[in-house]
């Protein structure tokens, strides 16, 4: 880890415990992580020991236990439900194993409603960058059509494109090709990468497919609630 | 920034309420429904109270002044050398009750010395036997005096036969309630005789009057002052002085005050009526309480159709956090939902409110009671409209606060967690 470059997300000791009563479980046990800009880093490891949590937590979805959390220089985990809010709609840019798209809303509006309510961009200007950002997920003349009228696939492009939605420093992926077969898979994988590239941003991306691990800049693989050197 | 959020969260807000558009219509009907009836309830029943006022205020004015307590034995206070209550017990068997008004006219400079009077005329009132024929009836005389008691009384407009012009030139003419002279078998123009309780004087029918209160058309009648002072043999005093005011709304603070300056009992109509008038609070107040009842059911279906949205769109709500919504956000698209039902709801229950009150007035409907009228008699104020809205809104908020709060409650890490592997 060069010393010199200041990382955009910084992890120190992060614990979350999840369940109650009997069945608590210590999920994560003390994570220490440094992302740095413009990468691409797979986070893999066996079902269940922890990685979704871990995203939520970065996602700022989800409170930690014990740890720290700072994107660039502010300390992000303590703050108040209106800055965290804030930060999710401006900074962070999240994919999901399921694209839960607003079934009342077409594509373009799935992905302009970050943007009006960031409020950087009149409605005009978002759905033109809502357009743009659909061509860029191969989605081009697909703008209008309802959540219902697309494939699995393009859903999940849509769901892509909104994370992207205001440009974030930090895009996070939970699994984002986990129901898509292999074609569509690589296509969406290549595709994340290839914008996180061009734009800069950071992108930790869960997934259980080692391939797609390989061509990531960085692989981090979990056990039971740590990270582990391969 | 803040009217633009909230043109947002309108957008969504519609989005998903048209999702459950069958629901929501219910939810609406309910509200169209309770709101028009609402109304139209307040409407009726004011209608009739309205009605019921204008007819007393028009009979008997809005202030009575009569009778009084005069005390008359102060000298026995000053005789008796004991403690202070005996003072008191003294002074209140000291008090004899007088009735009628023995010196009119100065009573009458001492009312007019009120601002808020408008008019007073004296009557002098006693029971007289009516005679027709071979067809007697018990009836009330009022001695009148017809210029002033023209403008302290609707009586102008409550001739149904005859004319009052009439019996302003003939000074043996009467004027008989509707009732009273049918059951005398009386038509205008025909003799009658008044027996009072030492006098008795013919008499000639030129008017007949209905003020549409049964109790009123059925024994009261006039005949001028002066007649009436013979028939009775009452040659000084007057029964009351009938007195209008400005606004008769302040009837009950001036009959108070009026009453300290003369000495004299002043009755305001709001006291005189007080049974009826309870009568139609009661009246307007239970049916007001039925016409909620369906609002609140409206409200309770519209609270289960926005719990089952919560419910069915946790997913939703919380991409929507995860991507910059706020608690508030979504608390307000939960609670702009409410909103917009709210709002058409009633805007077409106030349409429909003014349809039926429309119909409603023209069906004929034949009352003789307390009353009498041929159609129902609706009341319009804005007012009943603000009252549907508001109690309207009260349910509706109420309703859609409950499940929003829940909606802006959702933790968007617990329900994504459930979903994913
Ligand atoms: N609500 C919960 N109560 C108890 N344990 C939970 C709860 N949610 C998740 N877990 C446990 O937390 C661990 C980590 O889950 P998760 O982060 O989803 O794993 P991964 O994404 O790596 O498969 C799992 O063992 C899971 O069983
Ligand atoms: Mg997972």
């Amino acid at each position: 880890m060069e010393a010199a470059r200041q990382p955009v997300v910084r992890v120190r000791g992060l614990h979350r415990w999840l369940g109650e009563g009997e069945t608590r479980v210590h999920v994560l046990r003390g994570l220490d992580i440094d992302l740095e800009a413009a990468r691409t880093i797979a986070v893999v490891g066996p079902s269940g020991c922890g990685k979704s949590t871990l995203l939520y937590l970065l996602g700022l979805l989800d409170l930690p236990d014990d740890g720290s959390i700072h994107f660039g220089e502010r300390r992000v985990d303590n703050a108040n439900e209106e800055t965290r809010t804030r930060l999710r709609g401006a900074e962070i840019g999240f994919v999901f194993q399921f694209h839960f798209l607003l079934a009342e809303f077409t594509a373009a509006e799935n992905v302009m409603l970050p943007m009006l309510k960031l409020g950087r961009r009149s409605p005009g200007e978002a759905r033109a960058a809502a357009e743009d950002l659909l061509d860029s997920v191969g989605l081009r003349g697909k703008a209008d059509r309802r959540g219902n009228q697309l494939s699995g696939g393009e859903q999940q492009r849509v769901a892509v494109a909104r994370a992207l939605a205001n440009d974030p420093r930090l895009i996070l992926a939970d699994e984002p090709t986990g129901n898509l077969d292999r074609g569509n898979s690589e296509a969406l994988f290549g595709l994340l990468r290839e914008l996180a590239r061009e734009k800069g941003q950071t992108t930790l991306v869960v997934t259980h497919n080692p391939e797609l691990a390989a061509r990531c800049d960085q692989t981090l693989s979990m056990l039971d609630g740590r990270f582990v050197e391969d | 920034m803040a009217r633009n959020s909230l043109q947002l969260n309108l957008r969504i807000a519609l989005r998903l309420l048209l999702s459950k558009r069958r629901a929501m219509l219910m939810s609406l009907a309910g509200i169209v429904f309770g709101v028009a009836l609402l109304i139209v309830m307040l409407a009726q029943t004011s209608g009739f109270e309205g009605f019921f006022i204008r007819t007393i205020l028009g009979t008997n004015g809005a202030l009575r002044v009569q009778d009084r307590f005069q005390e008359t034995v102060t000298s026995m206070v000053a005789a008796d050398e004991d403690a202070g209550d005996t003072f008191e017990v003294a002074l209140r068997e000291g008090q004899t009750y007088v009735q009628g008004i023995q010196n009119p006219r100065q009573v009458l400079e001492g009312i007019f010395a009120f601002d808020s009077v408008v008019d007073a005329s004296p009557v002098l009132r006693g029971p007289v036997q009516v005679t027709s024929g071979f067809r007697s009836e018990e009836g009330r005389l009022h001695g009148i005096d017809a210029a002033s008691y023209l403008a302290v009384s609707d009586l102008d407009r409550q001739i149904v036969s005859g004319s009052l012009d009439d019996f302003g030139v003939q000074p043996d003419g009467i004027i008989l309630g509707s009732v009273l002279a049918d059951r005398l078998g009386l038509r205008v123009g025909d003799p009658v005789l008044l027996r009072g309780a030492q006098e008795q004087r013919r008499f000639r029918l030129v008017a007949i009057f209905e003020s549409g209160i049964e109790l009123v058309d059925r024994v009261h009648f006039y005949a001028h002052m002066r007649e009436a002072r013979l028939v009775l043999n009452e040659f000084d005093s007057v029964s009351y002085i009938q007195v209008t005011l400005d606004d008769p709304d302040r009837a009950p603070e001036i009959a108070a005050h009026m009453s300290q300056v003369l000495g004299y009992h002043v009755a305001s109509w709001q006291a005189r009526e007080r049974s009826w008038l309870e009568v139609f609070r009661a009246l307007k107040l239970s049916s007001a309480i039925s016409m909620t009842t369906i609002l609140v059911i409206a409200g309770l279906g519209m609270f289960n159709t926005l719990a089952i949205i919560v419910m069915e769109r946790a997913r939703e709500i919380a991409i929507l956090r995860s991507f910059g919504y706020s608690r508030r956000d979504i608390l307000s698209i939960f609670l702009l939902q409410g909103i917009l039902v709210y709002v058409a709801g009633t805007l077409l229950g106030w349409l429909s409110a003014a349809v039926l009150t429309r119909i409603i007035e023209s069906i004929p409907i034949r009352i003789r009671g307390i009353f009498s009228t041929d159609h129902f008699i609706m009341h319009w104020s804005f007012n009943h409209y603000l009252i549907a809205a508001a109690i309207a809104f009260v349910v509706v908020i109420t309703a859609a606060l409950i499940p929003a709060r829940r909606a802006s409650l959702v933790e968007p890490g617990a329900v994504v967690r459930g979903t994913s592997g």
